[in-house]
């Protein structure tokens, strides 16, 4: 329906009248090719079933599914903390605020308070999860607009950087499997601290960097500038979350609207866009960082003493009490929750996850209709999905 | 260098050979040669599935710098390809697609299965739609434990199938799989059926080791 709005092809295709009249010799019969599984710009295993007039896409039929690793049925047979490795690996470019998410949901579910240090910890490591996020992201899009090397070997360059910090508290470079229910588990040394304090002092020099080298690209712009644009009301009525509704200028934000965690302790900002398309989601994510940058810097001036560990938490024998909890965090790509029913055994009766990059991928096809194949692939890149947390 | 020396003519020992090779004259056999050349060349198929891909991309970035073993060439389609890195979980939806791309890529090829989940399905080795390990469809040549390994991992481990290449022969019974005239490359490809793959495991390619225990 939305596709006779911008494609009168469109209209042709859903009657079922394929074949055309020959009064027009430069148009063929439309194309259906597969973008995927195997597609060197499709971010992992996800195929685009693409109908095309010439290069201009009239119809998108996503196909998911291509790694489907049974994310919830095994939480199901895992006790509580088990379950926790996986949840790394349902989003495996930001692990800490995975884990985040999931022991938050866990705390409700059992009433389990967290000791402040703790928290402070968790919002520096999401926020360096942020970052590290965002940084790839901008390296993967500039990838998928044909810029190939250069910008990826930028924030490669950094990212690595941030997972000596996370390899240095959690043992681990991806998969950290660091927050525990009713706190972290392990406490950051004075020497960590001080070098993540250097890391992100200096990485605000990194950003004007990049930026002068990408943000006011020609190319860029022109490729990227009312690429794919979202409007806020498709947006809102589709469960859009994260920086992708923010370019769209709805002011949502899981840390300013739930304010978990200790979020409105923290001065920041929610930077928003204008005209939603790929161009404003691509600078949403700057500013995000910059603002990120801020919070990280306000957590280390005033973070507490103290243990990182409620003492009196449960590791082992954890049975929470029969009921249901929701908990949900901003993640870098959206909201990312997770629900969880307890029936007073030592696993999940049900355990589910509302994975972000999932529900923004479902309006993959509104915003790309009506434009060409190069442009589904930015405008994919800048969904920014992970098909781990895709298919879970 | 032992392989080496076994490759060379006979009467010629590796003590003549760095002799020669002081004053300037460089002895090698056709064998020597030719895996040499292949060996520093693998280039990789980009292709990645899961969280491995992730490192995989790391490895090939500044850091580690995977060019300095000739390996930088990710190419997108298969028939350029030398090297298979199956870099993840294997879902039974994804197996065909994998085992397919194995075909597109023409001989001399060789495959690692990168991480636990390629080697075994790892993490998610209960899950009811998680293949359990590639290699019930692929020869596999190289293993690399870890989840995800590490950058300096998969450098070891492409390291390991240099080492390998270097010390195939030319001819005879132990040559390698595309100098073998009657050899295929053509794996049969599984379909994604009702319940599992069918067929489950291609049994001329998976062969486990039948444990016997001793009373």
């Amino acid at each position: 329906m939305i596709a006779s709005d911008i494609s009168p092809l469109a209209s042709r295709l859903s009657s079922g009248a394929h074949t055309r009249a020959v009064t027009d010799p430069f148009h063929g019969d439309l194309l259906e090719v597969s973008m995927g599984p195997h597609h060197p710009s499709t971010h992992g295993v996800f195929r685009m079933q693409v109908t095309l007039d010439g290069e201009t896409i009239v119809k998108l039929k996503p196909v998911f599914g291509y790694l489907h690793r049974n994310h919830e049925k095994l939480g199901e047979s895992t006790s509580y903390l088990g379950s926790m490795p996986y949840t790394d690996r349902l989003d495996y470019l930001n692990s800490m605020t995975n884990n985040w998410a999931y022991a938050l949901a866990v705390e409700q579910l059992a009433g389990q308070p967290v000791p402040e240090r703790a928290e402070y910890l968790r919002v520096i490591l999401a926020e360096l999860t942020r970052l590290l996020n965002h940084t790839c992201l901008a390296g993967f899009l500039l990838q998928d607009c044909g810029c190939s090397g250069t910008p990826l070997m930028y924030a490669f360059r950094e990212r690595e950087k941030i997972l000596d910090l996370f390899e240095a508290l959690s043992g681990s470079r991806m998969m950290c499997n660091f927050q525990r229910f009713g706190g972290c588990r392990t406490d950051a040394s004075p020497e960590w601290l001080a070098a993540a304090k250097q890391l992100t002092d200096g990485y605000g020099a990194f950003l004007d960097e990049y930026e002068r080298l990408i943000t006011g690209n020609e190319i860029l712009m022109a490729r990227t500038q009312g690429v794919g644009a979202l409007k806020p009301d498709l947006a809102i009525s589709a469960g859009i979350t994260g920086p992708m509704l923010r370019a769209t200028g709805v002011d949502y934000d899981l840390r300013k609207v739930d304010g978990y965690g200790f979020y409105p302790r923290f001065e920041f900002r929610v930077p928003l866009g204008d005209h939603g398309d790929t161009y404003d989601r691509y600078m949403i994510r700057v500013l995000e960082m910059r603002e990120s940058i801020k919070i990280i810097q306000q957590a280390f001036a005033t973070l507490p003493a103290g243990p990182v560990m409620d003492p009196k938490a449960k590791l082992r024998g954890f049975r929470p009490k029969p009921g249901e909890a929701y908990g949900r965090i901003e993640g870098p790509r959206g909201e990312i929750g997770f629900y969880l029913v307890s029936d007073g055994t030592p696993n999940p009766y049900r355990y589910r996850v509302r994975p972000p990059s999932f529900v923004n991928l479902t309006l993959l096809e509104d915003l790309c209709l009506g434009h060409t194949v190069a442009d589904a692939v930015i405008i994919l890149g800048s969904i920014d999905i992970v098909l781990g947390e895709v298919d879970r | 260098m032992s392989d080496f020396a076994t490759s060379l003519p006979a009467g010629i020992s590796e003590v003549d050979r760095t002799e020669l090779r002081r004053q300037g004259i460089l002895l090698t056999s056709l064998e020597e040669f030719y895996n040499w050349g292949r060996s520093n060349s693998v280039w990789p198929l980009q292709f990645g599935l899961a969280c491995c891909a992730i490192e995989m991309i790391a490895t090939s970035m500044a850091r580690y710098d995977i060019a300095r073993f000739g390996s930088e060439v990710f190419r997108p389609s298969p028939r350029q390809a030398d090297l298979l890195i199956v870099s993840g979980t294997v879902t039974k939806k994804m197996a065909p697609q994998v085992v397919r791309l194995w075909n597109q890529m023409p001989e001399p090829k060789y495959c690692i299965a990168m991480g636990a989940c390629a080697i075994s399905g790892g993490p998610f080795k209960q899950g009811y739609n998680v293949l359990k390990g590639i290699d019930r469809f692929i020869p596999v040549d190289i293993y690399i434990p870890g989840c995800p390994p590490r950058p300096e991992a998969l450098l070891h481990g492409l390291m390991a199938l240099q080492e390998k290449i270097r010390g195939q022969k030319l001819t005879g019974p132990a040559a390698p799989r595309h100098l073998q005239p009657d050899a295929t490359c053509d794996y049969s490809i599984p379909e994604f059926g009702a319940h599992d793959l069918e067929p489950t495991k291609n049994p001329t390619v998976f062969q486990p080791p039948v444990i016997v225990r001793k009373e």
